[in-house]
């Protein structure tokens, strides 16, 4: 089943620039231009790009908050901008960088309160805290105003209040920013079982690619707002030529050098004796390491998984010299 | 609240004397107010600025400013209906803390007038319910002028003042002339706040005087409140989240 679906999706903002003492240039600029994407029932997606690439628009397009300025938009079957009030009750929304908790009232209070404005029964309320209590360790500081809580603390609070009334999908605009080890940690367990569980929508922004490798199987890349990639992580790395490494110490260098498709030695060290070969996406590391085993006296192999930071880097650099 | 008591009941001592003065010139009546019923009106009107909260901060302004609004919008519930309820429940809570001070202060220190009639107790709760829901509209547009201008001192400004000349706060309306304070009250929204309840309070008239001032308030709560739902409709169409 379809919960989201946009076609033609675009938002200009209108900019003044100062072009004279006293004049003003008014510029169109399009934060967000000409989207089309579906996400089925399920999915958890993540949505990535640099700064201002327009990822906090689209999801504020999304959840009815923004007026497109063109284009269509539907989430779980609503138009989101006449009917955000009906949509609200349906989607979960968690911004990173604001809080939808009420600022002096402890977690336990805003959750109660959560509870009527959503009008949820008061057994599947009860029944959704406790499992969030549980999986986000809520307890320790349940009863504390949230004005005092850390980052990390109040995160896993706002977790909690966006999926009280059960949404059928969970926005997520950066939820792990600033939150340190362990709780970037928390947030990702508690989530990739969100996901795993497969009854909740989950679309996730992120600066933070561990999160995307931790949780998402399908990646939308959006740049100067257009999307650039859809598609899985193998298939970011394939399109953008990124390899993976295998990296062999020797005991002796090897007599003739090996010749197998897909594989190109990078790099030689040692007089010979580490050798660091890379693989493209058709060569098998086992078929490498077998062959050199026959070779030549193996002391020690590692391979480097290709670098998720490396691609996107390389794709965010692609439109800085077009 | 404690702070906010004790600047309500010492302003009462400030007001009631410069009333005083304006009586002892004359006659013992002013504007068709006994001596007493002027009591009760500047008592009752000091605890009343505190139930309708005349002056508070801006602060759906400053979340509009911010960008933070937007957890209002993502509710499942209009904006302009869970502001109204929050301050509802605020303006109940009031009643028993800055209404009640004010008025036990003024009744111990001065002779207050008491009305004759019981069903004035209960006009004057409607009324003083009508007044709280007109004062969170007009408080309302004025806080999402934002929307347009980003800072809403001048509104705010504007708000204070004529709220306050215009609604019976500084003095009764019906120190203008006659016509003048009839056409304040029917055509604008300010004496709603301040002025109805207290003549309501104060017996400035027959039932059926009080009945005709309660359709009045009842009428800008409407006019009023629909204005806010047409003003919060065009400003999220105009809205640009701030700060990303």
């Amino acid at each position: 089943m379809t919960v989201i679906e946009a076609h033609g999706l675009r938002k200009e903002f209108t900019v003044r620039v100062k072009s004279g003492w006293l004049r003003r240039r008014t510029l169109r600029v399009a934060a967000v231009d000409g989207i089309a994407l579906t996400v089925e029932r399920g999915e958890m997606v993540g949505y990535i790009g640099p700064n201002g690439a327009g990822k906090s628009t689209t999801l504020k397009m999304l959840t009815g908050v923004l007026y497109p300025t063109a284009g269509q938009v539907r989430v779980c079957g609503l138009e989101p901008v006449p009917q955000r009030t009906r949509l609200a009750r349906r989607i979960g929304v968690v911004f990173g960088q604001r809080s939808q908790l009420w600022w002096d009232l402890p977690l336990r209070d805003s959750f109660a309160l959560l509870r009527h404005v959503y009008a949820v029964p008061a057994t599947e309320h009860a029944g959704r805290l406790a499992h969030c209590r549980r999986l986000l360790d809520l307890d320790a500081f349940l009863d504390v105003p949230v004005r005092q809580l850390s980052l990390g603390q109040r995160m896993r609070g706002e977790l909690t209040a966006a999926l009280l009334h059960g949404p059928e999908v969970l926005f997520l605009d950066e939820p792990t920013i600033g939150l340190d080890v362990v709780s970037k940690q928390a947030v990702r367990a508690f989530l990739a079982a969100l996901g795993a569980a497969g009854d909740t929508t989950i679309v996730l922004t992120t600066h933070d690619l561990a999160d995307i490798k931790r949780l998402c199987r399908r990646l939308i890349v959006i740049d100067q707002g257009r999307i650039v990639h859809d598609g899985s992580l193998d298939e970011l790395h394939a399109r953008y030529g990124s390899r993976r490494r295998l990296v062999v110490d020797l005991d002796e260098p090897l007599a003739a050098p090996l010749a197998l498709p897909g594989v190109t030695v990078e790099s030689t060290q040692a007089n010979g004796r580490r050798i660091t070969y890379a693989l493209d996406g058709t060569a098998a590391a086992g078929d490498l390491v077998s062959r050199l085993a026959e070779a030549a006296a193996l002391r020690d192999i590692s391979v480097l998984e290709p670098d998720i930071e490396d691609v996107v880097a390389r794709l965010y650099a692609r439109r800085a010299t077009p | 609240m404690i702070a906010a008591v004790v600047t309500n009941s010492v302003f009462g001592f400030l007001r009631f004397a410069v009333m005083l003065a304006v009586i002892e010139a004359g006659t013992r009546t002013v504007a068709g107010y006994e001596e007493p019923q002027l009591a009760t009106f500047v008592w009752a009107g000091q605890g009343l600025i505190g139930v309708v909260l005349l002056w508070a901060l801006p602060e759906l302004a400053e979340r509009i400013r911010t960008g933070d609004v937007i957890a209002d919008l993502l509710r499942p519930i209009d904006p302009v209906w869970q502001l109204l309820a929050a301050d509802l429940g605020r303006a109940g809570y009031a009643v028993l803390t800055r209404f009640v001070v004010p008025v036990v202060v003024g009744a111990l220190v001065f002779d207050l007038y008491a009305p004759r009639r019981p069903i004035t107790y209960a006009l004057f709760l409607c009324s003083m319910l009508l007044a709280t829901i007109v004062c969170f509209a007009c408080r309302y547009l004025v806080n999402a002028a934002a929307y347009w201008l980003l800072d809403v001192r001048g509104p705010q400004t504007a708000w204070t003042l004529t709220s306050g000349i215009f609604g019976g706060l500084y003095f009764p309306v019906w120190f203008f002339p006659h016509a003048m304070a009839i056409a304040l009250i029917v055509a604008t929204p300010f004496p709603s706040v301040i002025q109805i309840p207290l003549d309501i309070l104060v017996e400035r008239g027959l039932p059926t005087v009080q009945l005709g001032l309660l359709g009045v308030q009842a009428g800008w709560v409407v006019a009023l409140l629909a204005l806010c739902r047409w003003v919060q409709w065009r400003g999220e169409r105009k809205l640009v989240i701030q700060g990303g």
